[in-house]
């Protein structure tokens, strides 16, 4: 497939009314980054929403603003392509609570100091208010299909659960329906690792140096580890040494799997905030979609009347195969058209963003 | 690979699909790669597809169907009781674990239930075990012992038998030889492939 960049400017849209969160506030002047592309239809239906996941942004298929990275889903969004803008109308928005242009801790709250931790904790259900709200403004009643893999595909759940009727379709991948211990355990060490680094000030780091890199790529380090499968890490590096002949008997990054950590969790402080690391990291902690509704999955769906696909990956031990089943079979018990599947891919978690051309026939021939 | 909807319906799949009204809502366990699920929505059914094979999903998803990957002998549990019109289960009852508990799933989630199986005690495979003393290789059953799904090879007499003993009423059957359909008369003996539309 040719990747020649698509053009799209990422705008900003400040929210006329306050958003009211889970948490009982009402945050004001609520700024949502967005990008589009392909054109919206004259009477508005062939929008698709994507989702992002916990590090992810707006730019879904146009470089990265800080890394100059292809967007993260290139291979997946552009013209001929599975979600093809020749035809649809695609919608990215940053989520709230991150720091590509959204609201979020390192914005400035009504005092014009950033909010830091006086920032509200937010929930998934919250991300999809404010992604609601920027379909109300661009004046999008239903869309076409909400996407999204990992963080995204539980805003794609809560989306189709708590706005039926303004999807008319659902494609979760490698998602579930709620964070396990498992889950919110790697998280609490990630934030843990955060708030260890002296940098980080109890989260009042803005405008004194860089903040908690430290803990920030310790965090990425300890969450990179589960976006790839064991097999995929041996593949990868299996016990190699980095550029070196022999053990040094040190604690240099002898192993080629410590310099690729290393350096993921480097390269991660430069493009994103580590209090929005926090937050992110606590909405999806707290997300179950069951509990929100009775804890009953399936009446979660109700009043759903979207056709839903649910994707997950054998080697994926982050959100396993038995989270999407679970899922499925919600569904089901509530009488809404579902699709399943168990892909095979080698890498993990993190299949979803790489070359797996099942996921792109699937992806194809469920979006239309 | 011929081209999409040129190629005619299997024969015992067409007989099912003629024999369900438009609008009614189906579950096809075993649906492979969607013929019959097609065929149902193309005639205003609200048909929904079950499979094991995961390339076989893919393929479906692909086309636009609604499939779950999962296991007769297993995921029917999760469907709510008599929540179809129809639960349909062609050539793939032989291949479960446990037949007659499949058989209970199929009619506790559908208000009816069609079964298609292929018969062994048609003469052909009757007179390759007697003469040849081999289990048998035939047009219906093109795979040797070892690698055949089919573990739990049955005949119309036992179908007919089960049903009788778990007091399951069969409303229709209908034999196939080939693609054509024969009448019920010895129908164990001549007919390669039965289907039986089933309620209780």
């Amino acid at each position: 497939m040719a990747s020649a960049p698509l053009l799209a400017q990422t705008r900003v849209l400040t929210l006329a009314d306050p958003l009211p969160l889970d948490g009982g506030q009402r945050l004001e002047d609520v700024r949502v980054a967005y990008e589009t592309y392909g054109t919206l239809d004259a009477d508005k239906s062939n929008a698709i929403l994507i989702c992002h996941a916990l590090t992810g942004d707006q730019h879904v298929a146009s470089p990265h603003p800080i890394t100059g990275k292809p967007g993260w889903w290139v291979r997946m969004v552009g013209p001929g392509k599975p979600i093809d803008t020749d035809r649809h109308f695609v919608i990215c928005a940053n989520v709230l609570g991150s720091c590509l242009g959204s609201t979020g801790p390192a914005s400035d709250a009504p005092d014009g100091k950033p909010w830091g931790m006086r920032f509200p904790v937010i929930t998934i259900r919250d991300m999809v208010r404010a992604q609601v709200a920027l379909l109300d403004a661009l004046g999008i009643e239903s869309l076409h299909a909400v996407v999204g893999g990992s963080m995204g595909g539980m805003q794609a759940l809560s989306f189709a659960a708590n706005f039926p009727g303004r999807c008319k379709a659902a494609l979760v991948i490698a998602s579930t329906a709620r964070h396990s211990a498992q889950n919110i355990a790697f998280h609490e060490v990630g934030r843990q690792a955060i708030m260890a680094d002296p940098a980080w000030r109890e989260g009042d780091y803005y405008g004194h140096g860089k903040g908690p890199e430290k803990g920030l790529a310790v965090a990425r380090m300890a969450a990179h580890i589960t976006y790839i499968s064991e097999a995929g890490l041996t593949e990868k590096f299996g016990r190699n040494l980095q550029d070196r002949d022999a053990k040094t008997f040190g604690f240099d990054a002898d192993f080629q799997v410590e310099s690729y950590l290393r350096y993921q969790g480097l390269s991660f402080t430069d493009r994103f905030d580590a209090n929005s690391y926090l937050y992110i990291t606590r909405a999806m902690d707290y997300f179950d979609l069951a509990e929100e509704h009775g804890g009953r999955l399936a009446d979660a769906f109700a009043d759903c009347t979207a056709r839903f696909c649910l994707v997950s990956f054998d080697t994926d031990w982050l959100y396993p195969t038995a989270e999407s089943r679970l899922i499925a079979h919600a569904l089901n018990a509530a009488g809404c058209p579902v699709s399943f599947m168990e892909l095979s891919a080698p890498f993990g978690h993190d299949s979803f963003l790489l070359d797996i051309p099942a996921l792109d026939r699937v992806v194809a021939g469920f979006l239309g | 690979m011929s081209p999409r909807g040129t190629k005619p319906l299997r024969p015992d799949l067409a007989l099912i699909a003629d024999h369900i009204p438009a609008g009614a809502s189906v579950l096809d366990v075993g649906c492979g790669d969607g013929e019959l699920l097609a065929a149902l929505i193309a005639k205003g059914c609200e048909a929904r597809g079950m499979e094991l094979d995961p390339h076989d999903v893919a393929e479906c998803v692909g086309r636009g169907l609604s499939v779950i990957q999962g296991d007769a002998d297993v995921d029917l549990a999760f469907y709510p009781d008599r929540s179809l019109d129809y639960a349909v289960l062609s050539q793939t009852l032989q291949t479960t674990k446990r037949p007659d508990l499949v058989l209970d799933e199929l009619l506790r989630v559908g208000r009816k239930a069609i079964v298609s199986f292929p018969n062994f005690a048609h003469w052909r495979v009757r007179l390759s075990l007697l003469w040849n003393g081999r289990m048998p290789v035939t047009r219906l059953l093109p795979v040797a012992w070892y690698e055949t799904p089919n573990i739990h090879h049955l005949t119309i007499a036992d179908f007919r038998a089960h049903l009788a003993e778990r007091g399951i009423r069969v409303e229709q059957a209908w034999f196939l030889k080939g693609d054509r359909q024969i009448g019920a008369a010895a129908a164990n003996f001549r007919a390669e492939h039965a289907v039986f539309l089933l309620s209780r």
